[in-house]
């Protein structure tokens, strides 16, 4: 099974550059044109399944703006 | 049975103020800002870091990193830090300084911190270009660009060449540490990163002066995209600026971080 | 204690390291060398910091990183190395940090010479530095009591957060005399509460000049015009020597206020009432006490090692109440007392007489004739 990623965007800190967007392997990121954040930038989401929670979003964002969260499996 | 649990990958680190940047979208002195907080965070100096912020885009740096922080004269950071240092040597002192504080109007004051093997770590961004005022041309700029000061490009006849900062300091021996990296992509992030850490392992270590030089974007001055930006790094600045490891103190040469 | 023999500028050294100045940072420059090569062999063995810079611009900038720790510092220069730290000594003020700079003079502008002058008057004592700030200025006149002002210079830069310029001039620095060394004072155990050290169970604390919004750096330049009402309200110090029935009072400053005084001791010895009012701090002047210096007195005679830089401020004071007269020597060239004495017989000559018109003017013609006797 895909390993389960997923973001959180802090939408103050987002400036909507794109760089994440570029960087991303799975190309499941996008700038939200239906957003704005409180700056006025559309904000970065998700716009498809797929996240691994690489992480390398959040390596190239500018603005520290990205949690990146990745789903761990503990056997019980 | 497995059960899912939510592992955290990457936050925000500590040592970052949570302000939000003037910098313009894409700009990647917030990239190396969030370096060496996460540096800091990771070798726990946040509660004695005093860092020096320069005069340029990043004049404002102190607002942004939550550890102590002064405002120097334009240029004058390393000295600056060094009055700190020998205050309080048991302190981590930083600069964070751009290429027209570094290389053109500091250039007296970086090169004799270095030259006295000063302990002091300095990040210095070389973005080609004086940001604040507007896109003039800065010592790193390179020849044949445009700028609001050489708006027929850098002529290497009546303007001169680029400056090579971290080939110059290296050739000092007061320092410990001097490298050159760049923020244009994930990997390169990375290495830029652990520099910073190997350059605070070389003042908590006391092995002298400690430099990381990090190509930087500058989309707006640029005028170019963020990630055209990027390109540009990639394209026409890594090869006047050569990546690579100017001076490593044989001890950090084999710390593994 | 027993006075001891020494150079000014050791002295000075020797009382700044009592005084519990813990970082020096300099560069050398004549005619105030020996105070960093006093510090260069003293401030290792106690332990503290000594920097020499690569320049007077790093220098002072050393001093203000120093300076935002709450440590007692300070750097010493003259002229032509003052003016390179002027940047640094307004980043200062408008960080609002305490330090000591004293200038040991020199003939001047430009390169000038190395001989004793008072041509940085403006300079040190209305700022010099860029932007809206108020440097408190102390000018002593002897070897001895540049000792004693060192450690006061400490005492009220860290009671107003101020800068604090000292001036001497080369014949302070360079000569000795016998002077008493106050005893070694400890140094300061905790930082003020806004000095940087690590935000260690406590907030960050920032240092800076900057005030991007107008509206806050024009609160902070009313906070420190305030504080500098305080000053003046507060700190002024002078020495007067036979003023009480002076009908000559002679107002000079350091050096010529030294040298003045032996001309007023001579004119005394032959039944003239001279006397001398002495600031001893220059910002803030003592406004109020030479405005009643001048309720008691005939006539005012202001001798300078300047063009008449106190002049200006003298005048000011006395607003046309008594006449004014000047008497100066330029270029690094000390007036000698008999010069002064010399001045005061023709004032007491003429003591009734109408005032200058211009009194600067005036001595121009006196100096000139003086000039193609001595040449």
């Amino acid at each position: 099974m895909a390993i389960k990623g997923w973001i959180e965007v802090d939408e103050l800190h987002c400036k909507g550059c794109g760089l994440c967007v570029a960087a991303c392997p799975q190309n499941v990121m996008s700038l939200d044109m239906e957003r704005l954040t409180p700056k006025g930038y559309h904000p970065v989401h998700l716009h498809a399944d797929g996240c691994t929670g690489c992480g390398i979003c959040a390596i190239v964002c500018p603005d520290a703006a990205l949690t990146v969260f990745r789903e761990a499996k503990i056997k019980a | 049975m497995a059960i899912a649990e939510p592992k955290i990958v990457y936050q925000r680190p500590t040592s970052l103020a949570t302000r939000v940047t003037h910098y313009c979208p894409g700009c990647t002195h917030g990239v190396a800002h969030r370096l060496i907080a996460e540096v800091l965070d990771e070798m726990e100096l946040r509660e004695k870091t005093i860092g020096v912020a320069p005069v340029g885009c990043s004049v404002f740096a102190y607002n942004y990193f939550d550890h102590d922080y002064v405002e120097a004269a334009h240029g004058r950071a390393p000295a600056m830090a060094t009055g700190i240092k020998r205050m309080l040597p048991k302190n981590t002192v930083y600069t964070y300084q751009g290429d027209g504080d570094l290389a053109s109007i500091g250039m007296a004051e970086i090169m004799h911190a270095a030259a006295r093997g000063e302990n002091i770590t300095v990040v210095f961004i070389n973005n080609a270009i004086y940001g604040m005022t507007g896109g003039q041309m800065a010592p790193t700029t390179l020849p044949g660009m445009v700028t609001t000061s050489s708006p027929g490009g850098r002529d290497i006849e009546s303007m001169g060449y680029p400056v090579r900062m971290a080939e110059i300091l290296s050739t000092l021996d007061g320092a410990g540490y001097v490298v050159r990296r760049s923020l244009h992509d994930p990997n390169n992030i990375r290495k830029a990163k652990k520099a910073i850490r190997l350059a605070f392992e070389t003042q908590e270590r006391g092995l002298g002066f400690s430099l990381v030089e990090l190509l930087s974007s500058c989309p707006t001055n640029w005028k170019l995209s963020p990630v055209d930006a990027l390109q540009f790094i990639e394209d026409k600045m890594i090869p006047m600026f050569p990546l690579g490891d100017y001076k490593v103190n044989p001890e950090i040469g084999k710390l593994r971080v | 204690m027993a006075k001891k023999l020494y150079k000014g500028n050791e002295a000075f050294a020797e009382a700044a390291i009592r005084a519990g100045c813990e970082g020096f940072f300099g560069y050398p420059i004549t005619p105030s060398t020996e105070f960093l090569e006093y510090m260069a062999k003293r401030m290792p063995e106690l332990g503290r910091a000594f920097v020499q810079a690569e320049s007077e611009v790093a220098a002072i900038n050393m001093v203000y990183g120093a300076a935002c720790t709450g440590k007692r510092v300070m750097t010493a220069s003259s002229s032509p190395g003052i003016s390179l730290m002027m940047e640094g000594i307004s980043y200062i003020a408008g960080t609002e940090l305490p330090c000591v700079v004293i200038n040991v003079m020199r003939g001047g502008p430009g390169l000038g010479n190395i001989a004793p002058s008072q041509g940085d008057y403006y300079q040190m004592v209305k700022g010099g530095g860029h932007g809206d700030y108020f440097p408190i200025a102390l000018a002593p006149s002897t070897v001895q009591e540049a000792v004693d002002s060192i450690a006061l210079a400490f005492d009220l830069a860290e009671k107003y957060r101020s800068i604090v310029h000292i001036l001497v001039d080369g014949n302070l620095g360079q000569m000795m005399e016998p002077c008493e060394m106050p005893p070694m004072q400890p140094l300061r155990e905790t930082p003020p509460d806004w000095a940087v050290s690590g935000a260690k169970g406590r907030e960050k604390r920032i240092l800076s000049s900057i005030y991007i919004d107008p509206p806050d750096e024009e609160v902070t330049n009313l906070r420190l015009l305030k504080r500098w009402m305080e000053i003046e309200a507060s700190e002024v110090r002078y020495d007067e020597l036979h003023t009480e029935d002076a009908e000559i009072a002679i107002i000079a400053f350091g050096t010529a206020g030294r040298v003045a005084s032996t001309a007023v001791r001579q004119a005394r010895a032959e039944g003239i009432k001279a006397g001398l009012f002495r600031p001893i701090t220059l910002a803030p002047f003592p406004k109020k006490e030479i405005a009643a210096l001048a309720k008691r007195t005939k006539r005012i005679l202001v001798v300078e090692m300047n063009t008449g830089m106190m002049l200006d401020d003298v005048s000011r004071v006395i607003e046309g109440k008594v006449p004014i007269e000047f008497y100066g020597r330029l270029g690094g060239v000390t007036p000698l007392p008999d010069e002064i004495y010399d001045e005061i017989m023709r004032i007491s000559h003429n003591i009734d007489a109408p005032a200058p018109e211009n009194p600067r003017m005036e001595w121009v013609t006196r100096l000139e004739k003086i000039l193609e006797g001595e040449n």
